[in-house]
């Protein structure tokens, strides 16, 4: 079995105390608690400060261009359906730039992982507002405030009925843990939004705003209820969840395809012959 | 013998069919064939037609003058009755057009009651129109009786023999009646092979290995998706609608990365949203084909017409400065091979190909006597299995001399592939490092580019060995140009140079087209657009001017007549 050291990869340049860095360090342990070695995953990132975390790390990489993160996910797998294929994106990268992305992802219910660091806020420009700020935060951007709903990726991931959807918590390590795992290992689109203090920029979702509201979902809670894992999905403020919301067993795009039946298209060779059977249409 | 069947209709009305039906029995029969369709984006209404041009002898432009015109409705008669030969004939069914025409070149062939009769039902009108034909031309029933067989065989016997019977009824009413009817057709040994410019590609892209397809559907290159979704079962390809075209270019780029052979195709505004992700293959090196088949702009234009508007475009367009490959292929025949020369370069150099067309040559069927996959290519260029595993390291953007870093399938090795659409080092992680940024580009542009640009077909030159004119152009226009050359050779000393190859402009090494121009005493640029971009490329890449332009920018498509008379106005006096 590997062990996190085996994922090591260049230092982080993110801020000291920064949210991403727990995320980092419980994904390695994760890795390797499942026993997938580096080699054998691949990252697919967006950009942003979120989107830098498969250079932090050793495995297969392919960071991408801000909000691109799932269509680029979507084609690997397809590509390679052997490969556990894990999409790392921040909440402005997934949420706003790339939103239709996610709609499309989920109904395909292709089997990827999305981590979605959400600090509420764009960290790498600066402080303007995502999808998730809540409504009135001031920024730079926003001297009014923010005008606009907040969005609910969790209410809009099971209204979409998507496969796996779960929150985690940067601050709640052990729970994370195996939220990874169970994303990880389950079959179908995953996605898990992680609360994610921005130290420097969001100065209103803080450790301390987090650690006061979040609680475990109940161990009797049963997440493939779809009715009350929408209104759980609801729940914001006072109180937030925090575990797997909802979870079903959808049919997965791969094993719908006949082609991919066999062996994924990589392991596939030319095969010549077939070039002269789809000549023979054209008389 | 050279003849032009048109059929003129309303959308809907299956003037597809017929004219599809059409140009497979006169291939099959051996006849060369041009097709090309003219329709509007509508899907039930307007006026549509579909020209049908056959010969003994290579046919590869639109003619003017009709021979036979099949009216589905009185539009038609108005618009293309006056394009009539001669001896031109006109068949329609007074009873559906609700209007007899008394003059002596049209005939009344009452193709619904015909269909009814014969072939119990009035879905078969289109069949007895396409029988009649062939009896007009003289031609026999058996070859549309096999096509027939063919296409409906499936769906039982009693379906093939009411078919059968409803186009041999059209075919006898027309030889019977068809008094004034003075075709006549040699004989000719078939079949001959007939294909469209977007099957084309989908066949080209097939016959290079690709692997995995992702579009999202737009006129005209939505054929290449659908040739290929039809088949993708049978030939171990995945193809995927994606939710938009950023989606379509980046799921490619995902699949290409992971290892296979991965293509997309849209027209200009859907390549409009691909463009960051043309810029994301340029930094991360990842193969990449890109079919853009033009069609009119600016914005969504002219949806169903034809134009070659989007040249710079292709050629300029993303951010940064990288290299890219572009081909604009001139008939069916070179849409394969380039599309397979595209393949090849991409994954040679991890660069984007682009195989720039237009719906002029998207949708126009032309026969071949066939194609060689012999003479097609797949070289194994990226790093798999045993050879990536007894690596003792790798890096993915390493620096080598040809600038080209071996391109490692992911999980074949205990080695990581890594890329980045921030600058990277050789290892694939992000760095700001200035040395560092001027190596990789070095690499991926000034060490790839001059090699790509030698394995750049120069022109195709065609017509007198030491011409006094010499028309140019590139991609769709190769046949109206080389037939206006043919046309017009007798008048005077005249010439074509045809460029396939575009981007990197190709050198004069192998074939000095610089002096033949120079030699010339006058050069005529033809383009399919505007503001001649083509003129302009050349006398960016090589200082020469054309002497003279013509454009047509009318989303139309060049006839022989129309380019022949504008060469004629051009070189008068000379
Ligand atoms: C097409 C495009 N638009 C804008 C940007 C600039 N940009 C980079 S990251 C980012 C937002 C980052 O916010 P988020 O996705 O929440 O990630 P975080 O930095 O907070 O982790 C933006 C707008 C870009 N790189 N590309
Ligand atoms: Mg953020």
């Amino acid at each position: 079995m590997p062990s996190p050291e085996d994922y090591k990869g260049q230092p982080p340049a993110w801020c000291p105390g920064c949210g991403n860095f727990s995320i980092l360090k419980t994904f390695k342990e994760a890795m390797a608690e499942l026993n997938i070695m580096p080699h054998e995953f691949v990252i697919v990132s967006g950009i942003g400060q979120a989107s830098k975390f498969p250079h932090y790390l050793k495995c297969n990489t392919f960071n991408g261009l801000h909000g691109r993160t799932l269509p680029v996910a979507t084609g690997i797998r397809l590509a390679d359906h052997a490969m556990p294929v894990i999409a790392v994106a921040g909440d402005g990268d997934c949420y706003g730039e790339g939103g239709n992305h996610l709609i499309h992802a989920i109904r395909r219910n292709i089997d990827v992982t999305l981590f979605v660091h959400d600090n509420q806020v764009y960290g790498l420009t600066k402080g303007q507002p995502s999808p998730t700020s809540m409504e009135g935060m001031k920024t730079k951007n926003q001297p009014l405030g923010v005008l606009s709903g907040q969005l609910d990726p969790m209410a809009l991931a099971v209204a979409l009925d998507c496969s796996f959807v779960a929150r985690g918590f940067a601050g709640d390590t052990a729970h994370l843990k195996d939220l990874i795992k169970e994303a990880v290992s389950h079959r179908g689109f995953s996605l898990v939004d992680i609360l994610q203090p921005c130290v420097t920029f969001n100065k209103i979702n803080t450790y301390q705003w987090y650690k006061e509201r979040v609680y475990h979902l109940e161990p009797a809670y049963n997440p493939r209820d779809r009715v009350e894992a929408f209104r759980r999905s609801l729940e914001w403020g006072e109180r937030i969840p925090l575990g797997i919301i909802y979870r079903n067993d959808r049919p997965v795009m791969e094993d719908r395809i006949p082609v991919l039946a066999e062996r994924p298209l990589v392991r596939r060779s030319f095969e010549p012959p077939a070039v002269e059977a789809a000549l023979k249409e054209f008389y | 013998m050279d003849y032009s069947v048109k059929i003129g209709g309303e959308a809907g009305q299956g003037i597809q069919t017929i004219g599809n039906t059409l140009a497979r029995v006169f291939a099959r029969s051996g006849f060369d064939v041009f097709t090309h369709q003219d329709y509007e984006s509508r899907i039930r209404g307007g006026h549509n037609f579909f020209y049908i041009r056959l010969s003994d002898k290579p046919v590869t432009a639109v003619r003017e003058a009709v021979d036979i015109l099949v009216a589905l409705d009185r539009e038609g008669i108005a618009l293309h009755e006056r394009e009539l030969s001669a001896q031109g004939m006109i068949i329609y069914d007074s009873s559906a057009l609700k209007q007899a025409y008394e003059k002596p070149h049209f005939l009344d062939i009452p193709f619904t009651a015909l269909a009814v009769e014969h072939g119990g039902s009035r879905i078969m009108a289109n069949t007895v129109a396409t029988g009649a034909v062939l009896g007009i031309l003289g031609m026999g029933r058996d070859i549309l009786e096999g096509i027939i067989r063919d296409t409906f065989g499936k769906k039982g016997e009693e379906i093939v023999s009411a078919n059968i019977n409803a186009a041999a009824a059209g075919h006898d009413y027309a030889v019977r009646h068809c008094r004034r009817c003075a075709f006549s057709v040699p004989s000719v040994s078939g079949p001959k092979m007939l294909i469209a410019g977007n099957d084309a590609i989908g066949l080209g892209a097939v016959a290079s290995g690709c692997r995995f397809y992702s579009g999202y559907p737009m006129t005209p290159s939505t054929g290449i998706m659908l040739y290929l979704a039809g088949r993708a079962n049978d030939l171990g390809i995945v193809v995927e609608q994606a939710e938009d075209e950023i989606s379509a270019v980046n799921m490619a780029l995902g699949a290409s990365f992971a290892g296979v052979r991965a293509m997309t195709g849209t027209s200009g505004g859907g390549f409009a949203l691909m463009v960051e992700g043309l810029s994301l293959a340029a930094m991360t090196e990842t193969p990449l084909i890109v079919a853009l088949a033009q069609r009119p702009g600016p914005a969504t234009g002219l949806p169903t017409r034809t134009e070659q508007a989007d040249l710079e475009f292709a050629m300029y367009t993303a951010h940064g400065e990288f290299p890219r490959a572009v081909f604009a292929p001139g008939t069916p025949e070179q849409a394969f091979y380039l599309t397979n020369r595209a393949f090849d370069i991409a994954e040679k150099y991890q660069i984007t190909a682009i195989i720039l067309t237009d719906q002029y040559l998207a949708d126009s069927l032309w026969t071949f006597e066939s194609f060689d996959p012999a003479k097609t290519v797949y070289t194994e260029y990226r790093l798999k299995g045993d050879a990536f595993k007894s690596l003792p390291g790798y890096r993915r953007h390493a620096f080598t001399d040809s600038g080209v870093s071996p391109l490692a399938v992911p999980g074949d090795a205990e080695h990581v592939v890594v890329t980045d659409s921030d600058e990277h080092d050789e290892e694939g992680h992000i760095t700001e490092d200035a040395e560092t940024r001027v190596k990789m580009l070095r690499k991926r542009l000034f060490k790839k580019l001059p090699l790509i640009r030698q394995e750049m077909e120069p022109p195709i030159f065609y017509g007198d060995d030491n011409p006094r004119v010499v028309i140019a152009g590139w991609g769709s226009t190769y046949g109206v140009m080389k037939e206006a050359v043919d046309l017009l050779s007798g008048d005077m000393s005249i010439g074509m140079l045809h460029f396939s190859a575009i981007c990197p402009f190709p050198s004069t090494g192998k074939f000095d087209y610089l002096s033949l121009l120079k030699n010339a005493e006058i050069s005529i640029c033809v383009e399919n657009n505007a503001t001649g971009q083509f003129a302009r490329l050349m006398r960016a890449e090589t200082g020469y001017e054309f002497r003279a332009r013509i454009n047509k920018y009318d989303g139309r498509p060049f006839t022989l007549e129309g380019l022949k008379g504008e060469i004629d106005a051009v070189t008068r006096g000379l």
